[in-house]
This record gives structure tokens, C-alpha cells and sequence, in this order.
């Protein structure tokens, strides 16, 4: 059990039986009244995020979680199926559990799955990845109109703006923070 | 911390003394380390051999009030356990008076007095607020700034009352002039004596610049039964929360019974100086941060 004491920024715990990190929290006490601290939660799984006040006495679970790294193998239907490369355990993740982050899945990657109470709910992207350009219209030389970028779309799927001088089938590196275009890769 | 606050520290400090020095207030240094800190359900004392650091040096000055001095002031570290934050540090400078005779309408004259003499401004400007120091002080029941947001001070729980106060009411104090919340309901008894007026509410005020707490005084409460009962009361808390209790302070409680009527209170010296220096966080006005 952690105390209101313990709450901090990246803190991570079990609020209604659903795991959160703490986004954010400030500590309030007026006058000699019970001091509470004020957080921003965010859902490890939906990431939905809430505001809730804990207050000076409360007790706050653990959540159990847990991190193993693994490799992207293949999609089945919606699910995102993720190996152990030493146990050559598998898991199968939901699309919808992954949100955004399946724009940057490709073959091979390595990734941190998350657990909950036994269940993968999220994973972690490295920084940066690269992804082959699927489809995209070719950048006019002596373009006028001011565009300096163009849409490409990548082997995910995903749609993304890049500059004019990339074309169709090269790969390219994307901050998958941002979203962002960072630069192209010979490969 | 830079030169400037350094600098504008000291002067703080020597301006405090100067200003009770020359009213005829006397300065004392009671002990730091005391055996039975005054219980309180939400105040943790950090314990130390043979009892605990002061969380404020109330009872000992209460004891030398009832000693026969008048008029006393002291200036030195407290120290809370836990509380950190942008406003809280766990070690903290306090400074507390107290008026033999008095009741805690003379001290709230100090507080606008003490204000004006140290800022030599007619009004701070902290954050988007300029504070008019130059007129009379805002004066504001409890009960209605709490009613102003929906609240009933005389019934809310301990959590309703404090997360309207904390995040609702004092934000909203002291922005064009500082704001004196006065007379507190019963649940926020702490060590005030109940109102003559009305039994529901005891005389006790907080100071407030720029939505910042700075002072919590009140008239002193001198009936050492009704003390004791209110003491063990919050040891009874204490206890039920897993909390260490310290013993009572039998000596605080045998001189409470000659007490004068008197009036004192707490200002916290890091946030005044955060006032006058338009600073966000109290790290920017303290030496050296609290050990982590």
C-alpha cells in the first residue's frame, strides 16, 4: 500500500481495480483542515485520464504490473501477437488495447509489453522507427504552389507528410512520439 | 537561491525584529526539541530522542504568557513531516506573538501593521495579482466564503470542507487586497476560544495574499479542561489513523489554568517572503531544500 505521502509523477497505482500513472499532483493543505493531494491519473491501458483527490490517511494499492521485452510476430485478425524470445511465450494484444501505437508496429520490432494482473494491456515504442513508404504520388520538380511536403503512405497503413523528395518504396524514419517525419534511410 | 532572495531574506529578518523591538515586544527562542508536541490529527511531527522536533512553538509561549509576559515574540524553524510541495516545505520559518489582554481582532492590526513595514510598498504584484496594502484589510467569515461555493462550514466533512477551501475558496482570497478569513466553525477549533457571540464559531482568522495562506491566529482558548478535552479528542484521532501519539503536556496544561486572556499567531516567513518577492515556489526563498 502506498500513502497520499508516496504520490509523485510517474508513481504508478490501482484506483477502482484499474492500474494508473500519476500524471500529475499538488499538494493542498488550508489552514490545519486535512491536507489532501489533487492528481491527474492516467489509465494504463486507455489512457483516459481523471481527476482525483486523495486525501491525507487514504491508502492507495499497487498495482501488479509487470514489463517483459518482446518481438512483434505477426497480426491475426485484430489481435497483435508479441513473443518472448527466450521463452518463446506468446501474446495476443487487441488493436483497440494499442491505440496509436500500432501506426508504428512493423515486423521484428522489439518493445516493452506491459502487463496487468497477467494480461498485456499496453506496449512502449522505442523512440524512433522505420517503415517502408507504400504509396505515395511524386513530388513535381518546379512545384509553385508553396507545398513543401506531400502525404506518403506507410506499410501500416498510417498516413504521414513527408518532404517532396521522397518517393514510393524508400523507408524513412518516424519519431513515434510525434507522429513525425524525421528523416529518409537507405536500406 | 540567488543573491537577491538572499539578500531580501536577511532583510526580512532583521526588519521582523525590528518592527516587534520597537512595539515592546520581547523576543524569546523556546526549545526546538519538545517532549509532547501539541496533538493534532493532521500535523506530524517529525520524532527525534526523547520526543520530536516543534511543530510551532505555541505551548511554550503560552506557558511564559501565563508566566506574566505581555507581549512576546519568537522567529525559528518548525518542522512538519510530509508536507512538501511549491508552498510547503517540511523545515519552515515561523514566526509567532502573542498579546497578554488581547484578543485576535488586536492581532489582525499587527498583521496589517507587520505587512506595510516590511513590503515599504503600497501594494505587491504576485503572479497577474497587485495587493493593495495601503487600506484596511478585507475581513470575511468563513461561513460565508465557504457558502459563496455551496458549502455549509457548520456541517461539511473534514474532506468537503478542506478540498472546497483548498481548491475552491482560497485561491480567490486576498487578490486585491489582503483577505482575513475570520472565525472558524468548531471543527476547526485548533486552539481557539469560541466565540462570545456565537457558540458555533471560535475567533480565529487566516491571512491571505494572492490566494497564499500566511498566518493562522486566534484568541488563545485558556479553559484548561476544555484544552484537555479538545487535546485528547485529537489523540483519539491520531490513534484511530495508525498515527504516533505523543503524550499530553501536563506542565502546558497546569499553567493554562493562570493564563491571562491573550490573542497570538503563527506567519510563516518563507511564504511572506515569497509575497514580496513574487516568487511561485518556496524553494526559490529558502537556503538549502529539505533532505530527501
Amino acid at each position: 500500500m502506498y500513502e497520499t505521502s508516496d504520490l509523485r509523477k510517474g508513481l504508478k497505482i490501482l484506483y477502482e481495480g484499474k492500474p494508473y500513472v500519476v500524471a500529475d499532483c499538488q499538494f493542498v493543505k488550508p489552514g490545519k483542515g486535512r491536507p489532501f493531494t489533487r492528481t491527474k491519473i492516467k489509465n494504463l491501458a486507455t489512457g483516459a485520464v481523471l481527476e482525483i483527490t486523495f486525501f491525507s490517511g487514504d491508502r492507495i494499492d499497487i498495482p501488479d504490473l509487470e514489463e517483459q521485452t518482446m518481438q512483434f510476430s505477426y497480426l491475426e485478425g485484430d489481435n497483435y501477437v508479441f513473443m518472448n524470445t527466450e521463452t518463446y511465450e506468446q501474446v495476443y494484444i487487441p488493436a483497440e488495447a494499442l491505440g496509436e501505437s500500432r501506426n508504428w508496429i512493423v515486423d521484428n520490432l522489439v518493445c516493452s509489453v506491459l502487463f496487468f494482473e497477467g494480461n498485456a494491456i499496453d506496449i512502449s515504442l522505442p523512440n524512433f522507427v522505420v517503415l517502408k513508404i507504400t504509396e505515395s504520388e511524386p513530388g513535381f520538380k518546379g512545384d509553385t504552389s508553396g507545398n513543401t511536403t506531400k502525404k506518403a503512405k506507410l506499410s501500416t497503413g498510417v498516413q504521414v507528410d513527408v518532404p517532396l523528395f521522397v518517393d514510393e518504396g524508400e523507408w524513412i524514419r518516424i519519431d513515434t512520439r510525434t507522429g513525425q517525419y524525421v528523416e529518409r534511410v537507405k536500406k | 537561491m540567488g543573491r537577491r532572495a538572499l539578500l531580501a531574506r536577511a532583510r526580512l529578518l532583521r526588519d521582523i525584529r525590528r518592527f516587534f523591538d520597537r512595539r515592546g515586544f520581547v523576543e524569546v527562542d523556546p526549545p526546538v526539541r519538545v517532549a509532547a508536541p501539541a496533538p493534532e490529527a493532521w500535523i506530524d511531527p517529525i520524532p527525534v530522542p526523547r520526543g520530536a522536533l516543534r511543530t510551532s512553538p505555541e505551548l511554550q509561549m503560552k506557558r511564559l504568557v501565563a508566566a506574566g509576559h505581555r507581549l512576546l515574540y519568537a522567529l525559528g524553524p518548525v518542522f512538519r513531516s510530509g508536507e512538501r510541495g511549491p508552498r510547503h516545505a517540511e523545515e519552515f520559518t515561523m514566526l509567532e506573538w502573542y498579546r497578554a489582554r488581547a484578543d485576535y481582532r488586536a492581532i489582525m492590526t499587527d498583521c496589517e501593521a507587520l505587512l506595510r513595514f516590511v513590503s515599504r510598498r503600497k501594494s505587491l504584484k504576485v503572479g497577474h495579482a497587485r495587493v493593495r496594502l495601503s487600506g484596511r484589510f478585507e475581513r470575511r467569515p468563513v461561513v460565508d466564503a465557504l457558502e459563496a461555493v455551496g458549502v455549509d462550514a457548520r456541517s461539511a466533512s473534514d474532506e468537503a470542507y478542506s478540498e472546497a477551501m483548498g481548491l475552491r475558496v482560497e485561491p480567490t482570497l486576498g487578490l486585491g487586497r489582503p483577505t482575513f478569513l475570520v472565525d472558524y466553525p468548531l471543527s476547526q477549533d485548533a486552539l481557539a476560544r469560541p466565540s462570545p457571540k456565537d457558540p458555533t464559531l471560535v475567533e480565529r482568522f487566516e491571512l491571505y495574499v494572492a490566494g497564499l495562506e500566511l498566518a493562522n491566529g486566534w484568541s488563545e482558548l485558556v479553559d484548561p479542561a476544555e484544552q484537555r478535552a479538545r487535546f485528547e479528542r485529537d489523540r483519539e484521532r491520531r490513534r484511530m489513523l495508525g498515527k504516533t501519539v505523543f503524550p499530553l503536556d501536563e506542565a502546558f496544561l497546569a499553567d493554562l489554568g493562570h493564563c491571562p486572556p491573550c490573542a497570538g499567531v503563527a506567519l510563516g516567513v518563507d511564504r511572506l517572503l515569497m509575497v514580496l518577492l513574487g516568487a511561485q515556489d518556496i524553494a526559490e526563498v529558502r537556503l538549502f531544500p529539505d533532505p530527501t
